[in-house]
């Protein structure tokens, strides 16, 4: 019980602080001293004070996706392995359940998008839907083959890859840390796949789909895309602790690991160009690779001796 | 004689200049193969004079006539439909004297009476329009871009410009010299418009400005080229999301413009020029902090450049991207740099011989991608740094020259143009004097004017996400061209 409090308000702070340290280490790659590692908590603050404004042209689904969407993230964020490797909640096959509330999430900022009308939004909508078409099998695929491996259902699987895989248990874990890295950048619409800090809207992927969000709505959209991304990073993040850690040592590790990956976001932003659109789903077809690769790894290990 | 032929920087008489139909300048044109650079109307009593210049790049000769519109004269056959690169300069004589070039393409307004217009349209099933603008989400220029795309991919875009037309050739008709006004014609061109101003009003008036302000203004113009193709550099880099490319970029551009500010006291060389020479002396001290400053920015220019051109993800989002070939940009008249990417050398400091420069064409491959418009930036940074280098060097012969001559009169009834190269290309400066001395039309094409269309061309069957980048890698003025 201690322990799923602590989890819940690592859930709900800690993603504000995770941006924050992305934004910190590209401004120490650019050479400027940057904003506070808690600006993003101070932006959140500052736009829950503020009201919504909603464009005449849109339905109340515009005005009811930014709750679904928080709310879905929430939802799938219950279960999925936190700090001590455990979900709030332990369901067979919980990484179905995950995937696919935030693909109601996510159906619903597609037509909020679309309700508005502008022609960005549709752009954008078009390809946010077109990417996770390609994402959802190789992230099934990946997962089923950890399911497959520790013959545990449940999402707390992850943490006992390590040690219980024999000699190829190593390169598992690199490739399924590739995998959902990939995905990671994906989903939280990182360079080289988007580019968060574009103010151009013909670029833009996510950030194109909520430029009629404002105030409230706003705030909690960006609050849930931060929490979104925190997810893929606890996802790595269990994979590398292994089972058995007492929480005291398993918590911190957990932090320091999110911290890392942060920091490893910030750095590939902050040392490559984004790829041209058409050259973003090649990119996105090499997580299915590694996703098959695990998926083969696996096999051999089951069936092979 | 249908053309009378003059240098860069000449003054004629209004009674020298012949007067030709609109059939001998069709053939003429064709004939002689030059590029159109002036092409305006005047009143003259109840008819319009049309004013034609033609540039020979060649023999560094200005070749002008002009076209007499009667009274009754409402339209002529149009010269766009078989020389498109007179497509703008019909529409905007269209647009200020109301004489329809008959069978234009597309007589579509440039400045004005934009809302009147019905834009072009493609029909389909999988036809989509995104309309971008005239306000922006970027603190930029309103402009209005309007394109026809299928999924990702651009078949036309149409841009439509006019939103900041401030009348600003009729405000310098009203005064002798207005130097601050001819400076912001262009915010990012105020050397080179200001030098193009001064210059014209100089020729008017018969005036010679000493060697040591002809050189000065040159170094401000290189000083300007290099800040501004610095931070295009960055800004391309910026739209590619390559962070280190737009910070070191963006910190090196300021080591020139504060450079800038040392000498004039504006970071963009506002106040620096005015008819009859310059404000501001370069002396010793400040000379030799302006080639510490240029080694600096070369090295750091050089080392980046070659990190980006080494950088795949760079490398993979310029290359191929925005292509225009070397005919298109011929058959539509581009010129300056973007004309040069694509292999159309053109340099009005070298086909107009100018005495104070010794630069010659630069030799590189010009692909007429965003790739080579980068490289090419990267290229004439180098050539501008040396050739300020010189120009410096020679300053020194001419340190006890003046800095400012007295102007005289104007003269009356008189003709003069003046190019200048700006760092975007060339601007050209005309004005005819009545038979008062007043100036009683002053006419400035800005390289935009040109190059808008470039760009148009440049994004065809290009992914639309990649449209910033190839806007980015032009960077035409907005109000440049609404003037």
């Amino acid at each position: 019980m201690k322990t799923a409090v602590i989890n819940l308000i690592i859930l709900l702070i800690v993603p504000f602080l995770m941006i924050g340290v992305i934004k910190k280490t590209k401004a120490f790659w650019a050479g400027r001293k940057g904003v506070s590692v808690f600006q993003p908590f101070y932006d959140f603050i500052r736009l829950m004070k503020k009201e919504a404004v909603y464009s005449e042209t849109t339905s109340p689904v515009f005005q009811i996706a930014p709750v679904i969407i928080f709310s879905s993230i929430i939802f799938a964020a219950l279960f999925v392995p936190m700090s001590t490797g455990e979900p709030f909640i332990n369901i067979p096959f919980g990484f179905i359940i995950f995937s696919y509330v935030l693909g109601f999430g996510k159906f619903f900022s597609l037509i909020s998008a679309l309700d508005t009308g502008s022609s960005f939004e549709g752009m954008g909508a078009s390809r946010e839907a077109c990417f996770s078409t390609i994402v959802e099998p190789a992230f099934f695929i990946a997962m089923g083959s950890v399911a497959a491996l520790t013959k545990i259902d449940g999402f707390d699987n992850l943490k006992m890859i390590m040690g219980n895989s024999g000699t190829y248990g190593v390169l598992i874990i690199a490739l399924l840390i590739i995998t959902l890295f990939i995905m990671l950048l994906i989903e939280g619409c990182r360079v080289p796949v988007d580019d968060p800090a574009t103010h151009l809207e013909l670029t833009m992927i996510h950030e194109v789909m909520i430029l009629d969000n404002s105030g409230v709505d706003l705030g909690l959209i960006t609050w849930g895309a931060a929490i979104k991304m925190f997810l893929f990073e606890a996802l790595i993040a269990s994979l590398l602790i292994p089972a058995g850690l007492p929480s005291l040592i398993s918590i911190p590790l957990f932090l320091g690991i999110i911290f890392i990956l942060a920091v490893v976001v910030g750095t590939v932003e902050s040392t490559m160009a984004r790829f041209r659109m058409t050259h973003v789903f090649e990119f996105i077809f090499t997580m299915s690779i590694t996703a098959l690769l695990v998926l083969t790894l696996v096999t051999y290990g089951i069936y092979g001796n | 004689m249908n053309w009378i032929i003059i240098e860069n920087n000449e003054k004629i008489n209004l009674s020298q200049i012949p007067e030709i139909t609109i059939e001998r300048l069709r053939e003429d044109y064709k004939e002689l193969k030059h590029r159109v650079i002036g092409f305006f109307g005047k009143n003259e009593n109840e008819n319009i004079r049309l004013y034609v210049i033609l540039a020979d790049d060649n023999e560094g000769k200005l070749y002008i006539s002009s076209v007499l519109f009667r009274d009754n004269e409402k339209s002529y056959d149009s010269l766009t439909k078989d020389f498109p690169a007179f497509h703008n300069f019909e529409r905007e004589f269209y647009e200020e004297f109301g004489i329809e070039p008959l069978n234009h393409p597309w007589l579509k307004p440039l400045r004005q009476n934009q809302d009147k217009y019905s834009f072009f349209e493609m029909k389909g099933e999988d036809v989509h329009e995104v309309a971008v603008g005239p306000i922006h989400a970027g603190v930029i220029e309103p402009g209005h871009f309007r394109f026809m795309c299928q999924g990702e991919k651009v078949y036309e875009l149409e841009i439509m410009l006019g939103y900041q037309h401030r009348g600003v050739e009729e405000l310098l008709t009203k005064s002798k010299a207005n130097n601050r006004l001819a400076e912001s014609v262009c915010g990012d061109t105020v050397i080179g418009h200001n030098t193009a101003y001064s210059q014209v009003i100089e020729t008017l008036c018969g005036t010679s400005i000493t060697d040591k302000a002809q050189i000065i203004r040159r170094i401000a113009l290189e000083l300007e080229r290099i800040a501004i193709h610095i931070g295009d550099m960055g800004a391309i880099a910026g739209d590619m999301a390559y962070l280190p490319g737009a910070s070191i970029f963006g910190v090196t551009r300021t080591l020139v413009i504060n450079t800038m500010l040392e000498i004039s006291g504006s970071r963009f060389g506002r106040g620096l020029i005015d008819i009859g020479g310059v404000n501001f002396d370069i002396k010793e001290e400040i000379s030799d902090k302006i080639i510490k400053m240029l080694t600096e920015v070369e090295k750091t220019v050089d080392k980046m450049t070659k990190v980006m051109l080494k950088k795949p993800s760079c490398l993979s989002r310029m290359e191929r991207t925005g292509t225009v070939t070397k005919e298109q940009a011929q058959a539509i008249g581009a010129v300056g740099m973007a004309a040069r990417s694509s292999g159309v050398m053109i340099d009005s400091r070298i086909d107009f011989k100018d005495k104070f420069y010794k630069l010659e064409n630069l030799r590189f491959s010009a692909l007429g991608d965003v790739y080579s418009r980068f490289y090419l930036r990267y290229l004439e940074i180098k050539q501008s740094v040396e050739a300020v280098k010189d120009l410096l060097k020679i300053l020194k012969e001419h340190n006890n020259e003046d800095l400012k001559v007295e102007i005289g009169d104007l003269t009356p009834n008189s003709f003069a143009i003046s190019i200048t190269e700006g760092w975007r290309g060339e601007i050209v400066h005309c004005a005819i004097t009545d038979e008062n001395g007043k100036i009683s039309r002053y006419k400035i094409k800005d390289p935009s004017f040109n190059n808008w269309y470039m760009l148009s061309l440049a994004v065809r069957n290009n992914g639309i996400s990649d449209f910033p980048l190839c806007n980015k890698s032009f960077n035409l003025s907005y109000c440049g061209n609404d003037l």
